[in-house]
């Protein structure tokens, strides 16, 4: 496997009140070309400080520490230069709301052809014939039409199909979609999921999809990484981690996603993981799960588990390992 | 929710005021009966068919004078008001994207600005550079481009922690560019709905730099200045009156199509500017 991106030893530190706080610790994962893959967790778990690291785009005072190679080239050494030049053209984000994501002012042909004339250099005719084309790719009807329309004019699942669109504009060879389809209906989610995965197949684009909703990914990503309190809990193929979770976590997460059958078997209709997530700062010593954790032992507060190999491709931080049985 | 124009009365009342305003100061020559500088009419005669707003203290054509003092009072105004906008939008667009010290710097001038009261401090610029119509223009300038550098730093400021400029960022987008492309379309709505709402007080101040002999020399046909000879002929009312309606329908109209501007473009923005 050839890796298009590989994350070492990621950590963010953030700057609050009471001195730098970790928003992710020590995280490591690779996306290889052209696969898409899931990264999961709660509000706060590090998933989007994760995503703007790869873009050298954190809150102003942000510290990292790790490495990020995209391609063989160490993003976190790179000028503010040489990241714009990667930025859009190399690595480009779909991100959460489609509707503040898209110029409310500007017509949706410039918003498209901005960024591809600026890293391809085409010329403006040639943009404007490429934005129609890519508006088609993305199923917009009448591509025309809509360039030289405005993001108010379309419905949310429209809008998030443009942002899309404008991503893909200077063709980049992967795609971070920070929760995509929140703030979506239901049914459009599909729909939505559905296309970055058909970009991804006919780009030969890899696509990493954050999300804190299990059930989203689990039709389109082919790994997903669970993460917690800005460390890894649990990384592997999706089918193994939805199938049988290993860290109690995961478990938890899955358990908290409405299961009709269950219902109607008479069992609970949710189960929710007790407790909240810790704040920045407030990151428990030991495992950071341990405080919310049912199967807790006494050394899960006191040393920190890191993540392992037990099975193929799948990683578990999660050293007593309570759920192996079940598997 | 857009009421067009058309159906807008005052907005039509302030545009054809305006419109008339401008087609005689552009046809002065051929609409005027008199030379305005003519010095060969009886002092003071009161309004008749031969001078129909009377004649001044030296003998000119008070009519022919009203009339060709648009021919300075428009330009100009239109003049200080670009400048006070480029002025004002450049300094508060560097303000809101820089912010830090320079953004303290200019915006500390623009409170120093901002505490006089406007008159008196275009009257101590104007009598600084001394009295002559074109430091009148600039003291007016002076006074006039804070409000612009506040409104464009306020967008600036919001508009930078926008999604959507962020999404740009997220693409590639340089700073600088990032204020051209996706800032600046916010501002100009804004910014015009200001100036046309402005327009008005930059005629007033001029008119009243003028008035107080700081402004128009005579003996140049300007309404602030012709206003001040009549308040020396109080008793022959039509010397200062005529200038001094010519200042009041323009100004009043200039009022009519900011606000009605104001209400097409942006409902929530210029609101601030009424209350100064």
């Amino acid at each position: 496997m050839n890796a298009l991106l590989q994350v070492e030893g990621l950590t963010v530190a953030l700057p609050t009140r009471s001195g730098y706080q970790k928003a992710v610790d020590d995280l490591s994962f690779t996306v290889d070309a052209g696969e898409m893959m899931g990264i999961a967790g709660e509000s706060g778990s590090g998933k989007t400080m994760t995503a703007l690291s790869l873009f050298g785009l954190l809150p102003h005072g942000a510290r990292v520490t790790g490495s990020i190679r995209l391609d063989g080239t160490e993003l976190t050494r790179l000028t503010g230069k040489q990241l714009r030049a990667i930025r859009g053209r190399q690595i480009a984000m779909v991100s959460q709301d489609p509707t503040a994501a898209l110029h409310p002012i500007l017509p949706i042909g410039t918003q498209l052809t901005e960024h591809m004339r600026y890293h391809l250099g085409v010329s403006k005719a040639e943009a404007m014939s490429r934005a129609a084309a890519l508006l088609e790719t993305v199923r917009i009807p009448d591509p025309e039409q809509a360039l030289r329309s405005y993001a108010g004019q379309f419905s949310g699942g429209m809008r998030q199909r443009i942002a899309i669109a404008v991503a893909l504009a200077a063709e980049p060879r992967l795609l971070v979609a920070d929760e995509p389809t929140t703030a979506l209906d239901v049914t459009v989610q599909a729909g939505i999921l559905r296309l970055l995965d058909r970009l991804r197949r006919e780009r030969g684009m890899a696509v990493i999809v954050i999300t804190h909703d299990l059930g989203v990914m689990s039709a389109t990503a082919r790994r997903l990484a669970v993460m917690y309190a800005g460390r890894l809990a649990e990384a592997g193929p999706t089918a193994e981690l939805l199938g049988r979770p290993r860290h109690p976590y995961t478990r938890g997460l899955l358990d908290a996603l409405p299961h009709p059958e269950a219902l109607e078997a008479g069992g609970a209709r949710l189960v929710p993981i007790g407790g909240s997530p810790p704040s920045l700062g407030r990151v428990p010593d030991g495992c950071p799960f341990h405080p919310r954790c049912t199967y807790a032992q006494p050394s899960c507060a006191t040393s920190r588990p890191e993540p392992i190999p037990v099975a193929e491709a799948h990683l578990l931080a999660c050293p007593p390992d309570p759920l192996r049985a079940a598997s | 929710m857009r009421t067009p124009p058309w159906r807008r009365p005052l907005a039509l009342a302030g545009l054809a005021v305006i419109g008339a305003w401008a087609v005689i100061a552009i046809f002065a020559p051929l609409v005027a009966p008199q030379n305005p500088l003519a010095q060969k009419f009886g002092i003071l005669l009161g309004p008749s068919s031969a001078h129909w707003f009377g004649t001044d203290e030296l003998g000119r054509d008070v009519f022919s004078r009203v009339l060709y003092g648009a021919r300075i009072t428009l330009p100009l105004a239109v003049i200080l008001i670009v400048a006070a906008m480029i002025i004002g939008a450049v300094l508060g667009g560097i303000a809101g994207f820089f912010g830090g010290w320079v953004d303290n710097v200019l915006m500390r001038v623009a409170d120093l600005v901002f505490a006089f009261p406007g008159i008196i401090l275009a009257l101590a610029v104007a009598a600084a550079l001394g009295p002559q119509l074109r430091n009148a223009v600039i003291a007016v300038v002076v006074v006039s481009w804070p409000s612009y550098a506040r409104l464009v730093r306020s967008l600036v400021l919001s508009a930078r922690s926008a999604q959507y400029v962020v999404a740009s960022r997220l693409l590639g987008s340089s700073g600088l560019r990032v204020l051209f492309t996706d800032i600046r379309p916010n501002a100009a709505g804004p910014v015009l709905v200001l100036a046309a709402l402005d327009i008005g007080n930059a005629v007033l101040l001029l008119s009243g730099l003028s008035f107080l002999g700081l402004g128009a020399q005579p003996p140049t046909a300007e309404w602030g200045a012709m206003v001040a000879e009549g308040a020396q002929n109080f008793n022959d009312w039509w010397v200062g009156l005529f200038p001094g309606l010519a200042i009041l329908t323009v100004v009043l109209a200039f009022n009519f199509i900011g606000d009605s501007l104001r209400d097409m473009l942006d409902p929530r923005t210029a609101r601030a500017v009424r209350l100064r």
